[in-house]
């Protein structure tokens, strides 16, 4: 290891927001990135080594028994609605599971999980702003959401368990960019299907600022639960307004029933139960974040809303 | 289709609301981002919409007077305390609208709504485009800190339906509130409201009540016999001098109590006034 470059795994390197943080790392000279997933990496800048290899499996566990590594980024997080649950319990939660014992028994000094500030569940009771202290409840209406609370979790338990590992769980608001996250595809719809009278606040940030959050949270020292704000909060029509798109509001009790119709038979891939999210307020207070990591999101709000549409 | 419904009401609205109400929107003091929003969904140009009624309310339907105007501070955080009372929560309304219209500096005051509102279409956003903001005390604490003015009925459903032959008459006071003022230091003025009491004179099927689910089931004595419009009675509001407290928030319900009762009994006695000031319930 050289002194002064800081080896750094990063899991889910291959998906498009892994990609995205890699490059931001890759910029600074301070670390040296490597890949591990079980997807190639094409076109990969030439000193990013990549493993392609599923997390679970032994070759996973070889690329940390040298004990060089001096902290690992964990996105690799499987959210295709397509799959079955067993499929992505057993690679998530089984996966990081395995990831935080490798980091334990090879001493990886530093952690930094992405989970989402939507673990905390949009529900009519929420307050305006939930803190990090608030409950993760958002599998309490979304069993699908189970892997990313349990995930959280997991990184939490061990961040109290091992106070010689620096561990940073980043709770991101909905992430916007050329990303295929959910809230990215639901954007780019047009028309954008919307439920009749209702029009939640949303927060939303930069996929370039998430990489930027990634980049503090690894600061040396860094540890702790923090909320990710972008730059502020907007309706949700006002964002559809910015992009120019035309809406589709369905009354609520109409809009269950003909979502996972439209699922079951492979015309929208929009997960039924999610349809909370553009129903109720799940916004967070990302104040944790700027005072003890520093992060302040560079792009605008106006920005943020239009990076769905960037050239892909 | 929506954006022309939209663009006719907005002119209808920029034509009806009257130089008084316009410019006071204009000179309210928001805090608002690029798109013209606060962070709990407050946007300045839906509030013109919740001038327009909520002064026709006040001025036309209800004819509210209000006295002590001078006791509404005007800037810095600020608790108004009222009596709840009517069954239906228009003494809220003329309230913010009696800080919006009467003292020289208009005043946005927020108040509380119920938990189930986000879940019914349309009430769920309009009501936070006009400043409402769902109770929760972590809500009400940080629009403290940031200066704002908040109201609160410590009665809660409790007093706003109480039965007639009850009118005029407290319920027990949440400690909520004072635990609110102590955490964040903030002033609190106390409001007596008179009029509301008689705007649904109802008696309570506590049966159906229960057969219902809801806290209580109001019948009104005239068609269609469940308060959905309020009689036009006559409103007046009774803004008291603003009372600080010091003390621990967290301390025992029972420390508390006496600092809850003395802003009880400050609302009791503007109550007993405004009672014997007033000649007829209708003008």
């Amino acid at each position: 290891m050289s002194s002064g470059n800081r080896k750094v795994v990063i899991t889910g390197i291959a998906g498009r927001l892994g990609r995205v943080v890699a490059r931001h790392l890759h910029h600074d000279a301070r670390f040296t990135i490597e890949g591990l997933d079980r997807r190639p990496f094409p076109d990969k800048p030439k000193d990013i080594v990549h493993h392609q290899v599923d997390l679970r499996s032994k070759k996973a566990r070889d690329i940390f028994r040298a004990g060089d590594v001096d902290a690992l980024v964990h996105m690799g997080v499987m959210h295709d609605p397509r799959r079955t649950p067993a499929e992505l319990y057993s690679w998530n939660v089984g996966g990081t599971a395995k990831l935080f014992e490798y980091v334990q028994a090879y001493g990886v000094p530093k952690v930094v999980v992405l989970s989402s500030a939507n673990v905390y569940g949009p529900r009519p009771e929420n307050p305006q702003f939930l803190t990090e202290d608030a409950p993760l409840l958002a599998a309490q209406r979304f069993p699908q959401m189970r892997d990313l609370v349990e995930i959280d979790h997991i990184a939490s338990t061990f961040f109290w368990k091992a106070r010689d590992v620096d561990t940073c769980i980043l709770r991101p608001v909905h992430i916007l960019g050329r990303v295929h996250n959910a809230p990215s595809n639901y954007l780019r719809l047009d028309p954008t299907p919307t439920l009749l009278g209702f029009d939640p606040m949303v927060q939303v940030l930069h996929e370039r600022d998430v990489a930027e959050a990634v980049a503090c949270a690894l600061a040396p020292g860094a540890r702790g639960i923090y909320n990710v704000t972008g730059p502020g909060e907007v309706p949700l029509s006002v964002i559809l307004r910015e992009l120019g798109r035309r809406t589709m509001p369905i009354p609520h009790p109409l809009a269950r029933p003909l979502y996972s119709l439209a699922f079951r038979m492979g015309l929208s891939s929009y997960p039924v139960p999610e349809l909370d999210f553009i129903r109720y307020v799940c916004m967070v207070d990302g104040s944790r974040a700027e005072r003890e990591l520093g992060f302040r999101p560079r792009a605008t709000l106006r920005e943020t809303i239009r990076a769905v549409d960037d050239p892909q | 289709m929506s954006d022309w419904l939209r663009r006719r009401l907005d002119r209808a609205v920029e034509h009806r609301l009257g130089e008084d109400v316009s410019s006071r929107t204009r000179a309210l003091v928001l805090r608002g981002n690029e798109y013209g929003y606060d962070s709990y969904g407050l946007g300045r140009d839906h509030l013109k919409m919740a001038a327009l009624l909520a002064g026709w309310v006040y001025r036309h339907y209800f004819r509210a007077e209000s006295f002590g105007i001078e006791h509404i501070p005007t800037s810095g955080r600020v608790l108004f305390i009222s009596n709840h009372s009517g069954q239906l929560p228009f003494d809220g309304l003329v309230i913010s609208a009696a800080c919006f219209l009467e003292p020289p500096q208009p005043r946005l005051v927020r108040s509380m709504i119920e938990h189930f509102v986000p879940t019914v279409p349309f009430a769920s956003y309009l009501l936070a485009r006009w400043g409402q903001i769902i109770g929760t005390p972590e809500n009400c604490r940080r629009l403290l800190e940031d200066d704002e003015a908040i109201l609160v009925f410590p009665e809660g459903a409790r007093g706003i339906s109480k039965p007639f032959s009850r009118r005029y008459q407290l319920e027990q006071f949440g400690a909520g509130f004072m635990r609110l003022a102590l955490a964040t230091n903030t002033p609190i003025v106390p409001v007596a409201v008179i009029g509301a009491e008689e705007q649904a004179p109802a008696i309570n099927l506590k049966p159906l009540a229960r057969l219902f689910g809801s806290p209580s089931f109001p019948v009104v004595p005239y068609p269609p016999f469940v308060p959905l419009v309020p009689l036009p009675v006559k409103y007046r509001l009774y803004f008291g001098e603003a009372m600080t407290f010091t003390g621990d928030p967290d301390d025992d319900e029972d420390v508390l109590e006496d600092m809850v009762k003395s802003v009880k009994h400050r609302i009791e006695s503007m109550i007993h006034l405004g009672l014997r000031e007033r000649k007829h319930v209708f003008w």
